[in-house]
């Protein structure tokens, strides 16, 4: 696990800069969560850091992220490599439908060309271990991925990002398409997660960045026509007591957002 | 309430009677066909080739080989063709050659099958200085292949952008991404697809008679003179003699036939993936 840093970072959807200058160091091995209302670009940054956001047509990204000392944006690099030591859970839970659940967990690994089964097994069972899921689905390794329930189909997710080795998690709004024993399985996912990846979370459930977050980093958009910033970032417990910027306590205490 | 009820009640009773008049003519064409082509239906029909005039008997299998032959090079040609056009304009085409692309398809689906027809004729039968089955078989891929290509790429669209991030997300190449999780993901729409462009190879007439010309005997030489179904069908059906022109319905039931073994197994498969898309 390394540091990451995110340097004089900004984002486009073709003419409309939605990240302006971004700057911020994620630390390893901690809990970093990205708070803000909505719109205000915290997904974009999320997807800018293992290099998705360029895959949305039109979008454009300029400025550093440097994972270790690994320049993610540099000429040579393979944004396929980025995403396999970054990996990502997406919003809404996405098992792909004609696989089994043992297919999907294994996919990222066959997918890049491994196929041998009984380490694509191990692989498996360690990281469903790690989300949470294989004393529930490990009787169910051949039923259908796409029939799941959310929560498991998440937690399923997270086995599949888990599965290719990565040592950075990017969760944008795990749980906020899930229900309450749901959201709380995946809460406590994450709390055993940050012993072996680091993990970057978007949430806009203020609660929940304060319950399972180390660092919080608040974000705002606050005219169309400028783009958004980070408006503060710290240790969650000041950011959550003691904010220094009038606008994080304004959010936080609840005022607008 | 009372009167919500009776609107309600006249409206489904309006739907009721759409649904019927939409399925009357259905009920008829089969009717019609099986009564005036059953008597033609028998073994020397599939397995002996046309009689001559006059002659009572005789069969239609030149035709029927001659249809599988020629509908077969043309799936053989138009599906690889209409998967890729279709996986293109879907998945990574932008900007003006995809406008182009996806215009030409659309022209093509509207063009009359006759046009395609002579378009052939002039390209191929007149270069090759032969009708031929190979030159039928290209007239009806200018047919089929839009028909692949929309249809498809429709089928492409409706895959969830969440999979292909998913798979982009996991480190996995687009292409890889498209062929492994895009394309399974369609599978059975993609089938239907192929489905309603073969059905639509088995029926046409006007192409075929420009490229492939017909041929009283059983001919497998893609090179040579082919007969087909829906051509038999044309020409008994305007003949004079009653033997040729209870062929011509037995020719029908064939196609009917055909048609519905398609349908129905386009729908068998697509109702299978939709189970287990669940």
């Amino acid at each position: 696990m390394s540091d990451l840093q995110v340097i004089g970072l900004n984002a486009w959807f073709g003419a409309d800069r939605v990240l302006g200058d971004i700057n911020m160091k994620v630390e390893a091995g901690r809990v970093t969560a990205i708070i803000g209302p909505s719109g205000c670009g915290k997904s974009t940054l999320l997807r800018c850091l293992n290099r998705m956001h360029e895959e949305v047509p039109n979008a454009r990204v300029t400025g550093k992220v440097v994972y270790g000392d690994w320049d993610l944006y540099g000429p040579d690099v393979d944004p396929t490599d980025v995403r396999c030591h970054i990996g990502m859970v997406f919003q809404r839970p996405n098992p792909f439908p004609t696989m089994t659940v043992l297919e999907n967990v294994v996919a990222g690994l066959r997918l890049r060309g491994h196929y041998d089964r009984a380490s694509l097994h191990d692989n498996a069972e360690r990281a469903m271990r790690l989300a949470g899921v294989w004393d529930e689905l490990k009787d169910r390794l051949n039923r259908p991925g796409g029939r799941l329930s959310g929560g498991q189909a998440q937690r399923l997710c997270i086995a599949r990002a888990l599965a290719v080795g990565p040592d950075m998690l990017l969760m944008d709004e795990p749980a906020s398409a899930l229900d309450p024993i749901s959201t709380q399985q995946i809460e406590d996912t994450i709390q055993e997660l940050k012993e072996t990846v680091t993990i970057v979370i978007v949430t806009h459930n203020m609660q929940q960045a304060a319950r399972i977050s180390d660092r919080t980093a608040f974000m705002l958009r606050e005219s169309h026509d400028r783009p958004s910033a980070l408006i503060e970032y710290d240790e969650t417990r000041v950011m959550f007591t003691a904010p220094t910027d009038k606008r994080t306590e304004a959010y936080i205490t609840g005022r607008f957002g | 309430m009372t009167a919500r009820k009776a609107a309600s009640t006249l409206f489904m009773g309006a739907l009721w009677v759409a649904g019927l008049v939409a399925v009357i003519p259905l009920v008829l064409i089969v009717y019609y066909v099986l009564l005036k082509g059953l008597p033609a239906v028998h073994v020397g029909f599939f397995t002996q080739t046309a009689p001559p005039p006059g002659v009572p008997g005789g069969g239609m299998s030149q035709a029927m080989w001659g249809t599988g032959l020629i509908v077969g090079m043309a799936t053989l040609i138009s599906v690889p063709l209409g998967v890729l056009t279709a996986v293109y304009l879907s998945e990574f085409g932008r900007g003006r050659l995809a406008v182009g692309v996806r215009f030409v398809a659309e022209i093509l689906l509207s063009t009359p099958s006759i046009v395609a027809g002579a378009f052939i004729w002039a390209l191929v039968v007149v270069a090759m200085h032969s009708f031929s089955a190979l030159a039928g078989a290209i007239a009806l891929t200018v047919l089929m292949w839009p028909i692949i290509t929309r249809a498809t790429e429709e089928t492409l669209r409706l895959v969830p952008d969440e999979l292909r991030e998913a798979a982009l997300a996991l480190g996995v190449p687009r292409w890889k991404m498209v062929l492994r999780i895009v394309i399974p993901t369609a599978g059975s729409g993609i089938l239907t697809a192929v489905m309603l462009a073969v059905a639509r190879g088995f029926g046409e007439t006007a192409p075929i008679l420009l490229t492939s010309l017909g041929n009283d005997f059983l001919n497998t030489n893609p090179l040579q003179p082919t007969d087909a179904v829906p051509l038999r069908i044309y020409n008994y059906a305007q003949s004079a003699f009653p033997a040729w022109q209870t062929l011509a319905w037995g020719g029908a039931i064939t196609l009917l036939g055909a048609v519905l073994v398609l349908s129905i197994g386009a729908r068998l498969l697509s109702d299978r993936q939709q189970r287990r898309l669940g």
